[in-house]
């Protein structure tokens, strides 16, 4: 009995170690950082400023987090798209072709992030599979260029994020009892009104967490738009990125970061506050 | 009454090659509450969803109002469900559940709030509008599921085992208000039921079903007091079944030998001597009497001219209403005798090793062809 209490104190302590070396300690170190002032040779001159914080408010910089929140947004929507006809179809079909389904959505894990987009080059270059494909097929005479494009970087963020989409839709369409819209049917109600009117809220809290899943990174996946984009496409994280590697303003780029963990702060809150109200009424 | 509101004619279906409905006839008045009762797998909830349109049949017709509903998708049927589950919606108030038909229907938000309350009110839950489901006991739910279904004001409501999930009081008192509610509303009842004593305290009419046909149709006092075959003998209620053979027609009733005796039975089929034949007899059916007294009182022996059995008894059961006896007969066969308490009657209480004779009243035996 005591050797279980000490195992279970040592593996939470363990964690909770990790947790606060690794995660909790950068974040502090980011937001101090974050009020301090540029040094031009220094790493950073420890002068407490809010400079950086109002730097976030100008022009250039708010058109690039606007763009950036559209870019993260529409990939979600795309995902979100693509991934719920997916999901529903996974979670309605019969067991086995469902666990095959699911196993194909899984099979990408197994290769490096990085790799795969690198991969996509070869897929979306202009002498790349795709374009040789569609002119072999006939469809386009001369290659489209893909490459280098804001639609490649569309394509890479919906491929790398398309499971983390797919997966909470799955668990919550799955546990949709069927009778419910069967129910809604006998009532009256056609093929769409019961989707939006049952199906809808009631799987909510799967689109909620898969948007999230797929926003957040979105936001910050600095590689995709480098690799596909060509660096001419920028998501908050190419900024954050190039702030301590390329310009060494580091406390803008801890603002920046501060600032991209309040939007994903303020967006997991309102997900909890959906959860909690969905599961209150949910329980049975 | 007269008017037939659904008329099924050679309705099959069947589920990746087992059959669930085979070539099923039966035409539903209008306002009868009508119970489909049988084990499950018996096809009585598949009759149920080809009813409301979640199935289409594989062959036949489903005629309502006289109206083919071939290809009619379940929300343009004037029929509607109160599923077994209940199938509340969790994230809707019973307001909106309830008014959820209406609102699909187009009505006015103020005829809305008065449909709504009326059937809250015939359900008698009349302040529970805002609450969600969830918050509801089962039985509450299970009104809400009625509400639901009956503001609509459908033609047929369906009710697939809707009292399966309460306890047996609330069960009792459900089975009644249900019935009251149909007489009320005088909407067609179709129940889904295994419980025979739901069935029969609910119905006007009792359909006996088993392996996808049906085996009897009928009032509850049809099926319980002159069953088609065994199966429906076996399914409503206790049942004694003797074994015999036709020795003789006379008039109005026939000689036979039955477990080894010679008696007189009645029937309105048609046997011929030698036929082998049933003679079923409920619980109630025998009068059971010490065999000495039968011996010695000339009266009594009177009662037991038409069938004298003999037997010994085995165990007694008090069971309040009822005094039960095990008796075993002298060819071996064990019977189930059920004896109601009469105050004047000295010889009720038998003993375990009491030789009895065993008969029955007259007329209350039902005489069928022997099954195998």
């Amino acid at each position: 009995m005591k050797d279980k209490r000490l195992f279970k104190r040592f593996i939470i302590g363990g964690v909770l170690g990790w947790i606060t070396l690794f995660g909790l300690v950068p974040t502090v170190m980011l937001l101090g950082v974050s009020f301090m002032t540029r040094h031009p040779d220094e790493l950073i001159d420890p002068t407490f400023s809010l400079q950086s914080y109002f730097r976030l408010f100008e022009p250039a910089l708010g058109t690039m987090l606007m763009q950036s929140l559209l870019m993260a947004g529409t990939a979600t929507f795309l995902c979100l798209l693509i991934g719920y006809p997916f999901a529903y179809i996974v979670a309605r079909t019969n067991r086995e072709t469902s666990r095959l389904m699911l196993m194909l959505v899984m099979i990408p894990f197994w290769t490096n992030t990085l790799i795969r987009t690198y991969a996509m080059v070869a897929v979306l270059k202009a002498d790349g599979l795709l374009n040789k494909t569609l002119i072999f097929l006939g469809l386009i005479d001369a290659p489209i260029k893909i490459m280098y494009t804001q639609t490649a970087v569309f394509i890479g963020l919906v491929y790398t994020l398309l499971p983390f989409m797919i997966l909470p839709l799955y668990a919550a369409i799955e546990k949709l009892d069927h009778r419910l819209l069967e129910s809604a049917r006998d009532l009256g109600a056609g093929r769409w009104l019961t989707f939006r009117k049952i199906t809808i809220p009631l799987t909510m809290p799967g689109i909620v967490s898969g948007c999230m899943l797929v926003f957040l990174p979105a936001l910050g996946m600095f590689y995709i738009p480098d690799v596909l984009g060509g660096a001419r496409t920028m998501l908050l994280g190419n900024y954050i990125r190039d702030q301590f590697l390329t310009a060494r303003d580091l406390p803008m780029g801890s603002a920046a970061s501060i600032a991209m963990t309040l939007i994903m702060g303020l967006m997991l809150a309102l997900y909890y506050r959906s959860m909690r109200r969905s599961g209150r009424r949910l329980k049975i | 009454m007269a008017n037939k509101v659904i008329k099924l004619s050679e309705v099959s279906k069947s589920f990746d090659g087992d059959i669930a409905v085979e070539r099923l006839s039966l035409s539903v008045k209008d306002g009868e509450f009508l119970t489909l009762l049988g084990p499950s797998g018996c096809g009585k909830t598949t009759m149920m969803r080809l009813l409301g349109g979640f199935e289409e049949c594989d062959s036949g017709e489903i005629l309502l109002d006289g109206k083919p509903m071939t290809g009619v998708d379940p929300e343009n049927r004037p029929v509607n469900t109160v599923f077994q589950s209940y199938a509340l919606f969790p994230h809707m108030s019973v307001y909106d559940n309830i008014s959820f038909g209406l609102k699909i229907a187009g009505l006015k938000t103020a005829d809305i709030d008065r449909e709504v309350g009326k059937a809250l009110k015939l359900v008698r839950l009349e302040n529970m509008g805002q609450r969600m489901p969830g918050e509801l006991s089962g039985g509450q739910q299970q009104r809400i599921a009625i509400a639901r279904a009956i503001v609509n004001k459908p033609r047929v409501l369906l009710l697939d085992e809707p009292m399966s999930a309460l306890d047996y009081r609330l069960r009792k008192d459900m089975q009644k208000e249900l019935k009251e509610l149909q007489r009320t509303l005088g909407i067609t009842f179709i129940l889904v039921t295994h419980d025979q004593e739901e069935a029969f305290t609910m119905s006007d009419r009792v359909v006996v079903m088993n392996n996808g046909s049906i085996e009897q149709i009928g009032t509850p006092r049809e099926i319980y007091e002159d069953p088609a075959n065994l199966y429906v003998a076996r399914f409503v209620g206790e049942i004694n079944v003797l074994d015999g053979t036709i020795t003789g027609k006379r008039k109005k009733s026939f000689n036979a030998e039955v477990e080894g005796v010679p008696v007189s039975v009645k029937s309105k089929r048609e046997f011929s001597e030698g036929d082998k034949i049933h003679v079923l007899l409920r619980p109630e059916d025998f009068r059971v009497e010490i065999m000495r007294e039968v011996n010695d009182d000339p009266e009594l022996a009177e009662k037991f001219s038409k069938a004298l059995l003999k037997g010994s008894v085995e165990q007694t059961y008090y069971k309040g209403a009822t005094y039960d006896l095990d008796i075993t007969l002298d060819d071996g066969k064990k019977i189930l005798v059920s004896e109601f308490f009469d105050e004047d009657a000295e010889t009720l209480y038998f003993h375990a090793g009491d030789r009895v004779a065993v008969g029955w009243f007259e007329g209350w035996e039902v005489v069928l062809p022997h099954e195998g």
